[in-house]
């Protein structure tokens, strides 16, 4: 698009500056690294490791060894924190990334076919959106029995809420295709004797790609809530090993609250500043790409 | 119109009866039992177990069997609660869960939607800038963080509010909070977007040049139109309040349907799971096509489809 002339700016390049004068969602990108990038490399460089119990230090407050203070069984709270923040961010990304997978495949399908089967394969997703998913994820998870290993318990959510959290995406990506594949450059596509998936995921898929990074940016906090809501029913990561959703089901009870309410506020102000962040950026990030949302 | 909610209806039943089907089998492939105990079971005292709850005969007749007593209201006794029947432990429940749902989504629409208007009105300016921030924080804390906390600040420091338990109203207005903020956040952020751009119709401007006052140009020309959005974004919102008040009747120990919802599957309490499965399913259903129903009467283009 860009090679031919380079005075000419694509209108991805348009899109990237707008964002990138957008300071508040910069500023929400820069946060959102920041917890990243601590929640990778904290634990490292932190020492204790978080199933590492102390009993004679229970409950201890925030201290020069311990800046988060430690647990009910001593445990090292920040690091706990941290490597909570390593599982949800990883399940928020790996599970977008699956219902990106899912969704371009079929909404592109699905809008490139038209006719009878678009309006069969959309009708079904119009199905699938009046069904409460999430009971079924959760019956599914609470289904899987103790023998299942952490690892394939992770695993298991990533799939599960990525296969569950697809459908805007397909519509999306539908309605886009939709709109592009009347255009020329299809036309010359087919002239030149390409099949139909070649026409629609090297010629149609990479000229959504700003929608779809726009509204995968927005998908990551939706499943980081449905990970955090499966940890907190007990159904998702299992102790020792935290998730930001466990952290808080650990100390929501009140009688820990009253005597010990930094063990809530430390696990939940920062799932909130992440959540808050990432919201910011999918909301400059569409902004900028999609003028249509343009207010 | 009389056709349009025949489909509907027609369709809602179709969906339910592929949930029950779903659950049913989904249920049964999962490893162990309800009466699966620690200690093993004489075989004779199994059998007999498995035969009272028909568990011994072949899968399509247990689940034929099934549909047969739903088809007369009869979701069959709980496998793991001695002696109470599902339909009983439900609709002892249900009231709970239901008031505070209604609660929680009636005060997001009232607060999201003035929030909303009031935010467009004031486009740009200072007041602006801080709703949307506020609202942009309702919908990131997580119903989970802000429960603890207003339990904490309201129930705990200031005992004001009791924090757990139920009977009376005041019993709600926690619960009630921390599941509606989230949805009041969204609703203000939506109805702010559809404001702003039907203000800029033509009617709008028409009504402007009657003559008509601004109170009454925004609230009952401008609103009427642009709440069409907000109307769409009900269903996905009850399916969310659903989900949420799993957690916030954990958290204020209310003894709503969310207990039965998380402790039956553990337990795999086949009928109860069903049970609280299929009421969850029929609630979001039937208010899926209240909505689809308003919807139409609001936009007459979409009964013609």
């Amino acid at each position: 698009m860009s090679s031919a002339n380079q005075a000419h700016k694509s209108p991805f390049r348009i899109s990237c500056e707008r964002f990138v004068r957008n300071k508040l969602a910069i500023a929400c990108l820069g946060l959102v690294l920041f917890f990243a990038a601590a929640c990778v490399a904290g634990p490292w460089v932190l020492g204790p490791t978080y199933a590492e119990q102390h009993l004679e230090l229970r409950y201890g407050g925030p201290s020069a060894a311990h800046w988060f203070g430690t647990d009910s069984l001593g445990r090292d709270l920040l690091v706990r924190c941290l490597v909570g923040g390593r599982i949800s961010l990883a399940v928020g990304l790996v599970g977008t990334l699956v219902s990106v997978v899912i969704g371009v495949g079929y909404g592109a399908i699905a809008g490139y076919a038209g006719g009878r089967a678009d309006g069969l394969m959309m009708r079904f997703v119009d199905v699938l959106y009046g069904l409460p998913y999430l009971l079924f994820v959760v019956l599914i998870m609470a289904m899987l029995g103790r023998d299942v290993s952490p690892t394939q318990r992770i695993a298991a959510m990533f799939i599960a809420l990525g296969a569950v959290q697809w459908l805007t995406m397909a519509r999306i990506v539908r309605g886009e295709i939709v709109a592009l594949k009347e255009k020329e450059f299809v036309e010359s596509a087919r002239a030149t004797g390409a099949g139909w998936p070649r026409i629609v995921f090297r010629h149609l898929v990479p000229n959504i790609t700003g929608v779809v990074i726009v509204y995968s940016t927005l998908n990551v906090p939706a499943i980081m809530l449905q990970e955090a809501f499966l940890s907190f029913l007990g159904l998702g990561v299992q102790q020792p090993l935290p998730s930001w959703g466990s952290l808080i089901r650990d100390a929501a009870g009140v009688g820990v609250m009253q005597a010990y309410p930094l063990l809530i506020i430390f696990p939940g102000v920062m799932f909130t500043l992440v959540l808050f962040a990432l919201n910011f950026v999918g909301d400059g990030l569409r902004d900028a790409f999609d003028p249509q949302m343009r207010v | 119109m009389w056709y349009f909610i025949t489909r509907r209806i027609a369709g809602g039943l179709a969906a339910l009866f592929c949930i029950v089907t779903l659950t049913f089998f989904l249920l049964r492939l999962m490893p162990g039992g309800p009466f699966d105990a620690e200690r093993r079971l004489d075989p004779a005292i199994r059998q007999n177990i498995e035969r009272k709850w028909k568990l011994d005969q072949p899968l399509v007749v247990q689940y034929l069997g099934y549909l047969r007593d739903l088809g007369r209201l009869d979701m069959g006794d709980s496998m793991t609660r001695e002696g109470q029947s599902v339909r009983e432990l439900l609709l002892g429940s249900l009231p709970k869960s239901l008031v505070i749902g209604a609660v929680a989504l009636a005060s997001a629409l009232a607060i999201g939607l003035a929030a909303g208007i009031a935010a467009a009105v004031r486009q740009n300016r200072p007041s602006d800038y801080a709703l949307m921030s506020a609202s942009m924080l309702g919908f990131s804390v997580p119903n989970m963080v802000l429960a603890p906390l207003l339990v904490l600040v309201f129930g705990l420091w200031l005992r004001w509010l009791p924090t757990s338990g139920w009977g009376g109203w005041r019993h709600v207005v926690l619960p009630a909070a921390a599941l509606g903020a989230a949805f009041a956040g969204r609703i203000a952020r939506i109805m702010r977007a559809s404001m702003l751009e039907v203000v800029r119709e033509d009617f709008v401007r028409t009504a402007r040049a009657k003559g008509l006052g601004e109170t009454t140009v925004i609230l009952r020309h401008a609103a009427r139109k642009a709440i069409a959005p907000i109307i769409s974004y009900l269903g996905p919102a009850t399916a969310g309040i659903l989900t949420g008040s799993v957690i916030i009747e954990h958290i204020f120990a209310v003894p709503g349907m969310g207990y039965y919802f998380v402790s039956a599957p553990g337990d795999r309490d086949y009928t109860l799971v069903l049970g609280t499965v299929l009421i969850y399913s029929s609630l979001l259903i039937v208010f899926n096509i209240c909505v689809d129903i308003v919807q139409a009467l609001l936009n007459p283009r979409i009964r013609l489809e």
